[in-house]
This record gives C-alpha cells, sequence and structure tokens, in this order.
C-alpha cells in the first residue's frame, strides 16, 4: 500500500507539472473518452500497450498462416500420396491419415461419452450433498478435482503405462495398450475442466433458488434436477464441446496408451492411432517428404476442429476463463 | 405431477446413491495413481535422482557433467520455462492491459476472439507451427537453422499467453472502480493511470497469472517434442542449442527404459514435475487468494 502511495504521488506531481486545460476536464471520464472523437494525447493507449496488443494478434495470425500455407498446397495437388486416404503405408507410398482421423474421433468420443455423465454427476454431488458426515469429503473432492487440473498429462500417461496397462491386458487381453485405456486415462483428463465449468454455470442459478426452493420443502437435489437443470441445455452443451476439444487436442496419453497402430480402430481393445499421436511419431521417425505433407494436412485437421470448438463455446457463452487450455 | 412425486420419493435415495458413485469412481481412480507414483517414485527421491555419482555442488556448478541423473533435463526446464516467460511477459501483460483500459469494444471483442482460439489451440499445433517455420526459414533466409531453445520457449509463450492475457484483465477487472476514478478525478490521464495507479494494484493478480503460466510450460511436453528437446543434450548450451526437459524425460523414459534403474529415475521425475506443477498452482492460488482479499477488505 505505501509503495502505491508513492506511485500517486510521484504521478500526481508530473499531473501537475503539466496542468491540463480546464476545458478538456469533461473529456477525462472514461465514458465521455470512448465516444469522443478527438483524443487527449494521454487518453489513448501508449505505443507500448498498442505493440504488446499487436504482437500477441499477430502471434495467433503467423500461427494460422504458417499452418495454412503449409497444408494448402497438398490438399490442392491430389495424386499419389495424397494423405486423404485410408491406407499408410510409407513404403509403398500411401500416406494416408483418414485412419488417425477416425482413431482420434473415436477416442474423444469414447472419453466424453464416459466423462461428461460423470462430470454432470460429481457436479451435481458437489452441489447438492447433505449430509453432515459428506460435507468434508465433499470439500475434499472439489480440493482434489482443482489438483487435477495441474496434474501434467505425461505424468498420467506414464502412471498409466505401468499401472492401467496390466490391468488392461489381465482383463481385456492383448497388449494393453487399447483404445479403452487412452480412453480411460482422457476421460480422467477431461474430467476437472468439464466439472468446474458445470460448477461455475450451475452454482450461482441453484444458489439464487435455494431460500425460496427450501422454504417451500425442496431439498437442494431436488431444486437443480427440476429447476436448474432443464434450463441449463447451453452450459451443458458447453462442458461437452469443451471437452472435446482437449481430448481431441492432446498428445502425450494417446501417444503413450493407444498403441499406435495406423489401421483403422475396430473395437475397445483394439490399438489405434491418434492425428497428435501421429504428428509426434512422423517428427520423429522421418525425414521429410511425403510424410511431412501428412503431418502439415494432420496440423490443419486439428487447427480447425479447435478453432471450431472455441467458435462453438463463444456462441455458447461460456467463459474463457474458465478453460484450463488444451492439453499437452 | 404424478411422474414427479413418484420421483421425489422413491428415486430420490438411488439418484443419491449414484451421485455418490460418481465421486466415489474419481477419488478411486485419482487417488489410485497418485498413490501409486508416490509409492513408486518416493524411494528414488533424493540427491542420487538428480546428480547420480557426480558430488552435487560440482554438478551445480557446471563442473562435472551429470549422465545418471535428472540435473540436466531440470536444469533445461528451467531455462525453457524462464525464457517462455521472459518472451511472454510483454505481449501477454500488455495485451490484458490493453483489453482492459483502452481497446474500443469491437477490437477487444475482436482481440478476445483470437485469445479465445488460441487457448483451444492444441499445444502439438504451436509445435507443428515451429517446425513449420523452422522448414520455411531453412528454405529461404536462413539455411543453416535448427529446432532450439529458443524456438521451443517461443512456442511454448505463444501457449501461455492466453493464460497471461486472461490472468491480467481480470486482475484489473477485480481492482476497485473507485481507485480509477479517483485517479481520473485528480487529473490523471487514462494511461498516467494504467501505468501508476491500476498496474501497481494489479500486480499481485498478474504475478499469480505469470506463475500459472510457468506452471503450463513446464509440464507440456508436445510443443517441445517438435521443436528441439533430445534425450541426451547435458546442460542446455545457449539459446541455439538442443536442451533436455524433464516431462520429455518422462515420456522417453516411459518408451525406452533399459534398467530397473532408469525406471525408478522415471518415476522420481513424475514425481519432481507433479510436484512443481503443483507447488506453483499453489502459489498461485494463493498470491489470487490475498489479491482478492486485498480489495475486498478496501472496497
Amino acid at each position: 500500500m505505501r509503495r502505491n502511495r508513492e506511485h500517486t504521488g510521484r504521478a500526481v506531481g508530473e499531473a501537475t507539472a503539466f496542468p491540463a486545460a480546464p476545458a478538456s476536464l469533461a473529456a477525462r471520464s472514461p465514458e465521455a473518452a470512448c465516444g469522443c472523437p478527438a483524443r487527449e494525447p494521454g487518453e489513448g493507449a501508449g505505443w507500448g500497450t498498442r505493440l504488446a496488443a499487436l504482437l500477441a494478434v499477430c502471434g495467433v495470425g503467423l500461427l494460422f498462416v504458417m499452418v495454412v500455407a503449409a497444408a494448402l498446397p497438398v490438399l490442392l495437388r491430389p495424386g499419389p500420396g495424397w494423405p486423404l486416404e485410408w491406407l499408410w503405408q510409407p513404403y509403398e507410398g500411401h500416406f494416408g491419415i483418414l485412419p488417425m482421423c477416425l482413431g482420434s474421433l473415436a477416442l474423444a468420443t469414447f472419453a466424453l461419452c464416459a466423462g461428461w455423465p460423470l462430470a454432470l454427476g460429481l457436479c451435481c454431488w458437489l452441489l447438492t450433498e447433505e449430509a453432515r458426515a459428506a460435507r468434508p469429503l465433499a470439500r475434499l473432492t472439489g480440493g482434489l478435482i482443482r489438483f487435477m487440473t495441474t496434474i501434467p498429462t505425461v505424468v498420467y500417461g506414464f502412471a498409466a503405462v505401468f499401472l492401467l496397462t496390466p490391468l488392461v491386458r489381465t482383463a481385456l487381453g492383448g497388449t494393453g495398450m487399447c483404445l479403452f485405456a487412452a480412453g480411460v486415462m482422457l476421460t480422467l483428463l477431461i474430467l476437472p475442466t468439464m466439472v468446474l465449468v458445470l460448477e461455475a454455470g450451475l452454482a450461482p442459478r441453484l444458489e439464487r433458488l435455494c431460500p425460496w426452493g427450501q422454504a417451500l420443502g425442496f431439498s437442494r437435489l431436488d431444486l437443480l434436477r427440476l429447476f436448474v437443470l432443464p434450463k441449463a441445455g447451453r452450459n451443458l452443451a458447453a462442458a461437452a464441446v469443451l471437452g472435446f476439444g482437449r481430448a481431441v487436442g492432446d498428445t502425450l496419453i494417446p501417444l503413450m496408451l493407444a498403441g499406435n497402430a495406423t489401421h483403422v480402430p475396430g473395437g475397445l481393445t483394439e490399438s489405434l492411432r491418434t492425428l497428435t499421436a501421429h504428428m509426434a511419431l512422423v517428427t520423429a521417425n522421418e525425414v521429410g517428404g511425403a510424410a511431412y505433407n501428412s503431418l502439415f494436412v494432420a496440423g490443419l485437421v486439428l487447427l480447425l476442429v479447435n478453432a471450431g470448438a472455441s467458435l462453438a463455446l463463444r456462441r455458447l457463452g461460456a467463459r474463457s476463463g474458465t478453460r484450463g487450455g488444451a492439453g499437452s | 405431477m404424478k411422474a414427479r412425486r413418484f420421483s421425489a420419493v422413491s428415486g430420490h435415495s438411488f439418484l443419491r446413491w449414484l451421485l455418490r458413485g460418481c465421486a466415489l469412481i474419481l477419488c478411486l481412480s485419482v487417488g489410485g495413481l497418485l498413490a501409486f507414483l508416490l509409492f513408486r517414485g518416493l524411494p528414488a527421491l533424493g540427491t542420487r535422482l538428480f546428480f547420480g555419482d557426480v558430488p552435487a555442488l560440482e554438478a551445480l556448478l557446471g563442473r562435472q557433467a551429470v549422465w545418471d541423473g535428472l540435473w540436466p533435463a531440470c536444469a533445461g526446464t528451467a531455462c525453457l520455462v524462464g525464457l517462455t516467460v521472459l518472451l511472454a511477459v510483454f505481449p501477454g501483460v500488455g495485451c490484458g492491459l490493453y483489453l482492459a483500459e483502452f481497446a474500443p469494444p469491437r477490437r477487444a471483442a475482436r482481440i478476445r476472439l483470437a485469445m479465445d482460439i488460441l487457448a483451444g489451440t492444441p499445444s502439438i499445433v504451436m509445435g507443428l507451427f515451429g517446425f513449420t517455420l523452422i522448414l520455411f526459414l531453412r528454405h529461404t533466409f536462413w539455411p543453416g537453422v535448427n529446432t532450439s531453445l529458443l524456438l521451443a520457449a517461443a512456442c511454448l509463450a505463444l501457449l501461455v499467453l492466453p493464460v497471461l492475457v486472461t490472468a491480467t484483465c481480470e486482475a484489473l477487472e477485480a481492482v476497485p472502480p473507485g481507485l480509477r476514478t479517483t485517479a481520473l478525478a485528480l487529473g490523471f490521464t487514462r494511461r498516467q493511470a494504467a501505468r501508476h495507479i491500476l498496474l501497481p494494484a494489479a500486480a499481485p493478480g498478474i504475478r499469480g497469472g505469470v506463475i500459472l503460466a510457468l506452471g503450463r510450460a513446464a509440464e507440456d511436453t508436445a510443443v517441445i517434442m517438435l521443436t528441439g528437446v533430445v534425450a541426451n543434450a547435458g546442460l542446455p548450451a545457449g539459446l541455439g542449442a538442443k536442451f533436455e526437459a524433464l516431462s520429455f524425460s518422462i515420456f522417453y523414459t516411459a518408451a525406452q527404459y533399459q534398467s530397473q534403474e532408469e525406471l525408478l529415475r522415471g518415476f522420481g521425475a513424475a514425481l519432481v514435475l507433479l510436484l512443481l506443477a503443483s507447488g506453483l498452482l499453489a502459489c498461485a492460488r494463493l498470491l489470487e487468494a490475498r489479491f482478492r482479499r486485498r480489495w475486498q477488505g478496501e472496497a
């Protein structure tokens, strides 16, 4: 606080050293400055802030330009080695990435089908638990969910390789590296984001209803179930879109747990390769040529899917601050 | 009406137990994973995990190279994260300030849209961006360029940019409006008010955002996989050199370990990264809580 006062003092000194014309005082209030066409010299943003904003926007622009510029020439020239086909056999000149697209879709759908109901259930439980013995447990679970947002995906993958894979191997047979194992871990990965978004959307509405509703004899669970949830469709959809985006964008869990076979995925116990894992593998193992072309196209597909998810989220009115960003 | 009464009486306790079941599944699975990590990783923690057979002081001073420890990976991660934040702080905080204080509404909406899209972009696409950038430079102006620490940090900076922008915006919005009005009433221009009043007042919140960004940069693996991380590089030699990183060494151990000792080191590394990430998040939350309390107390 003392530092603040020093700043204030110094700034006031500066301000009085260059006294403003009294006529411009009316334009000093923020509302007036916004609509005022002729700006005072100190009213707009300085060049530093403008430069920073420009840099940030240019970064995003450059990202899109580079990825699109790398992928477009490949897409516009169909022929041998075109990436949009169903076969990936580099030695025979087939570089199709459609099986990987399908793999990404299958894995994300699995994670969403398992994760979304679980997230909804968890959120409802956190908001409505009334038994006194369970309150500390609910608080603990809430803390656990917040903690889960910080667990790096590579740590999830590492732990699952040595814990979950042997279990899956004994239960379902095969190598243990399959859609099921990767899907379970992805479910855990996207769960906290979805719970937090749901909670942020549902909690204020429930709290608003609570005094009247409880006075009328409804329990919190009834209020949530009968009055809040039927009106919260947008919120539920936002959580699903967000979870889907994160599940599609994650790299390390599919790379470590899904087995990375390049055929079209057939069932829960089959190995599959996602677009993200494909990109990581291609840059690690190949040295240019048509394989890189498939990499660029895969990147473009991912970018478009996730940009679409972001736009859908904006439509649904989810706040940008609550999202944890795409996985690593 | 009848259906509702039915569900409210007999469906009620079933539903409640179903919800409790959800919580139980979550707690069991995550608790199991964490317990497994702790159980396998805790015995590995110690100076031997970091420095191998080399004395700690020699390794810290860089006099002796460490080949069988995590020290080069930790140093690589530290350099990477530091450089990332260095690169991201100016555009991030500046853009947040511009958004919260100066931008006309339409432009602010557009910048927010760009930041939302950036926040949703998968990190491997950021890595691909760095990769294509290097290919492009190699074919045009700069044939000798290669993936390196600087490139990885630049891509990571792009990845953490939305975190910084959002944190700055929220911190500035949490500053009580009275402060703003007072500054204007005292004859500050808006730029002066932002520079001397609002930024210092929002500093703890912004610092929390920076720490969050540190955590995001430290845990990320996909970006650096495409932009220059390698399994064995020793201490980072410079901005243009390849480097090691903690997250990548975890991934590499899971895929390529050859002995029990290496596996144990992998568990140690996973535990260290987990502690690092959660510690950073705890710091950020603490700062944020203090920030809110301070302004709520005064407002």
